[in-house]
């Protein structure tokens, strides 16, 4: 829910004076919230001080009554303006001046209202209908000639996720990256939340999907029983994978080998090298996965656990791929569409060894979706955060150690 | 020589009510008022050595008299006042011209920013306070910092009956502060306290308060205060500064006393 806001604007001798505070604590007092945004503090006793503060509260009704307390102290209503659109110049391209999203939930103001941009997202555009009065986001290679895509910076809102009512480990909406952090506390609030998930799920609640963009790291690191574990156990709706994870399942369930390495011996296997293309080639004989999975010739593993279970998969091809598999989607901008339409109804994204996938997966999420993002490399989490997806929980730890762990958590005997 | 800026009272009356002082029933008698206005101007001339400068009185307008309202000056410099009321809208024409005909540079703050002159500001050499809500508008003082360089803090005044700074609060030339307490909220009294000491705050009692004790002139070590005011005048003597008392019922009637019947010029 958004809540009611809107932004004032304070100036002078406010800090000193108290005024500023008297102002903070009325917001506060009446039951409001605020924000305060481009605070500037005089360098001089005599240099004014200035501060945005952005009001809100959980009625149009409060929100009016707390502007008429704090604008006798100077708080003066900043005068909104109706946001800028000019057509597409051409198909893909969008105009100059573009505004170009955050993840965060976002409202434009036409004509006077303020309204709320469907399928928020970030980096991307957004597309007005004045006629309708609506918003949506689009990305740059899907707009067509004409179409009006909001410019510059007036009348656009960003609202800051409110903290969530749940006390754990995303509640602090914060991607603390360490290999020291403890992991037990964080998988526990995990699990804790797939089982409301998969309880919501059942009932048919929307935005309970927990979606799983993994790499094969998972089969040849040995998380491939606990993933298919929590597939068959209903805790994973939507997976999003290369190639490779695929490939490595099917070729452990044909050779039991990963890239060739028995993966209960742990030794290479004669010719063992040219299993996952044998497994390839043998799929692509077949035509689809699917049918692999239901003529029986993949009996079990994750694809057989996706298959049974009607897992919803986005296969994202990419330069180094064999094969590839059948289904895999090689147009990267068709994939991108793929899982953006996937990532819908999410409540919950776990991004499991893989750098790619996590990030991809990463741009196509609302802030709003509390997501992990596991690795042993630090760098995989931190670089996530860089590029915007700040609510992402690091865990630096292998993947296999983690959907283990998981798995248990929830109930998995091996 | 301090020089202050008056207007005899010939046509003061109360003729309308925009404080909680004024009532119309409770008439001015004009023949008490002009001998109290004289007597206050015989103890500034003769008694504290101040110049006074006179400026002539309008039919019409009988909150003329009143002109620590007109503005606010510093050099050569003065800011006209916006009134809130329009009753008193009509003295900012004739206040602009008295100061554009001595040779000030004259300036108005936008339509519709109230500002009440130095009956709402009020200020020690380096640092200013601005009284607001009841008159003033506190979007007024950032402009008047950026005119006059000068840190402005602004003071809310929460009682009706200190509708203006100068009738709770009173800045004294050794640094000390006369003051009501009660006439400030809790931020204010916090701000107050920052930038001046307790020692040299001196807090007035309601009685004395609502008797317009700090609606006093201090020139040099001395303070004209209004009559009635005697534990007030006791704790500026302990301070050793020399008070004059002066009998100033008949502009109490309209909400102002010695303060407000004076505009400090430098």
């Amino acid at each position: 829910m958004t809540a009611s806001q809107e932004t004032v604007f304070l100036q002078g001798h406010i800090i000193d004076s108290l005024i500023l505070a008297k102002v903070l604590d009325t917001i506060v007092m009446m039951g409001g919230t605020f924000d305060l945004q481009d605070v500037t503090i005089g360098a001089t006793r005599d240099a004014p001080s200035q501060a945005r503060i952005v009001v809100r509260a959980h009625s149009s009704r409060l929100l009016a009554e707390i502007l008429q307390a704090i604008q006798p102290h100077g708080a003066a209503v900043e005068r909104d303006t109706d946001c800028q659109f000019v057509p597409a110049p051409a198909t893909g391209i969008f105009p100059d001046q573009f505004y170009a999203t955050t993840h965060l939930p976002t409202q434009i103001r036409l004509d006077g209202d303020w309204v709320e941009v469907e399928g928020m997202e970030m980096d991307l555009g957004i597309c007005v209908d004045p006629a309708k009065a609506r918003a949506r986001t689009l990305p740059m290679g899907a707009v067509k000639a004409g179409e009006l895509i909001v410019t510059g910076r007036e009348g656009i809102r960003v609202t800051p996720l409110a903290r969530p009512a749940e006390r754990d480990v995303f509640g602090f909406m914060e991607s603390v990256v360490s290999s020291e952090r403890p992991h037990q506390p964080v998988i526990a609030d995990i699990a804790q939340r797939m089982l409301k998930l998969r309880a919501g799920y059942r009932q048919g609640h929307p935005g309970t999907k927990v979606l799983l963009a993994g790499g094969p790291a998972i089969v040849h690191a040995g998380g491939r029983e606990a993933l298919t574990w929590l597939i068959e156990a209903g805790f994973i709706q939507v997976l999003f994978c290369g190639n490779a994870l695929a490939a490595h399942d099917m070729e452990a369930a044909l050779y039991g080998t990963s890239l060739g390495y028995g993966l209960t011996a742990g030794r290479s296997v004669p010719h063992g090298h040219e299993h996952h293309l044998r497994t390839i080639n043998r799929i692509r004989a077949i035509g689809s996965i699917h049918e692999a999975v239901r003529s029986g010739v993949i009996a079990e593993g994750i694809m057989a656990a996706c298959v049974r279970h009607d897992v919803s998969m986005v296969m994202a091809g990419t330069i180094r791929d064999d094969g590839p598999l059948p289904g895999v989607v090689t147009d990267s901008m068709q994939a991108q569409q793929a899982m953006r339409a996937e990532v819908q109804g999410v409540g919950l994204a776990l991004l499991v060894a893989s750098t790619l996938h996590a990030i991809a997966t990463g741009n196509l999420l609302p802030a709003a979706v509390p997501t992990v993002c596991v690795d042993v490399n630090p760098s995989v989490p931190t670089k996530l955060a860089d590029r915007g997806s700040f609510q992402a929980v690091g865990l630096v730890m292998d993947a296999a150690s983690f959907l283990k762990e998981l798995a248990r958590e929830l109930g998995w005997r091996l | 020589m301090s020089r202050l800026l008056v207007c005899p009272p010939e046509y003061f009356q109360i003729d309308y009510e925009i404080n909680p002082w004024m009532r119309r029933e409770n008439a001015v008698v004009p023949s008490r008022a002009v001998s109290q206005w004289q007597t206050l101007m015989h103890v500034l001339e003769e008694d504290v050595g101040a110049g006074v400068e006179r400026m002539p009185p309008v039919p019409g307008l009988p909150d003329l008299v009143f002109t620590a309202n007109a503005g606010v000056v510093a050099g050569r410099r003065a800011v006209i006042s916006r009134f809130r009321y329009p009753e008193r809208r009509r003295e900012e024409v004739y206040f602009a011209q008295w100061f554009r005909e001595h040779g000030y540079e004259v300036l108005m703050l936008e339509e519709s920013l109230y500002f009440e002159g130095a009956g709402d500001l009020l200020g020690f050499p380096d640092t200013w306070f601005g009284g607001y809500r009841q008159r003033s508008d506190i979007r007024s003082f950032p402009k008047l910092s950026e005119i006059f360089q000068r840190e402005i803090i602004p003071l809310e005044l929460i009682d009706g009956r200190f509708y203006h700074l100068d009738t709770c609060f009173c800045p004294l030339s050794g640094g000390e502060l006369l003051y009501f307490p009660a006439a400030f909220d809790a931020y204010g009294l916090t701000a107050i306290a920052q930038r001046i000491p307790d020692e040299q705050r001196l807090g007035v009692p309601e009685e004395e308060a609502i008797r317009f004790a700090c609606n006093a002139v201090c020139i040099g070590k001395h303070i004209v205060i209004p009559a009635g005011c005697p534990r007030t005048i006791q704790l500026l003597e302990s301070r050793g500064y020399q008070t004059h008392s002066v009998e100033l019922g008949e502009f109490m009637k309209s909400g102002g006393a010695a303060k407000c019947l004076t505009l400090a010029l430098d």
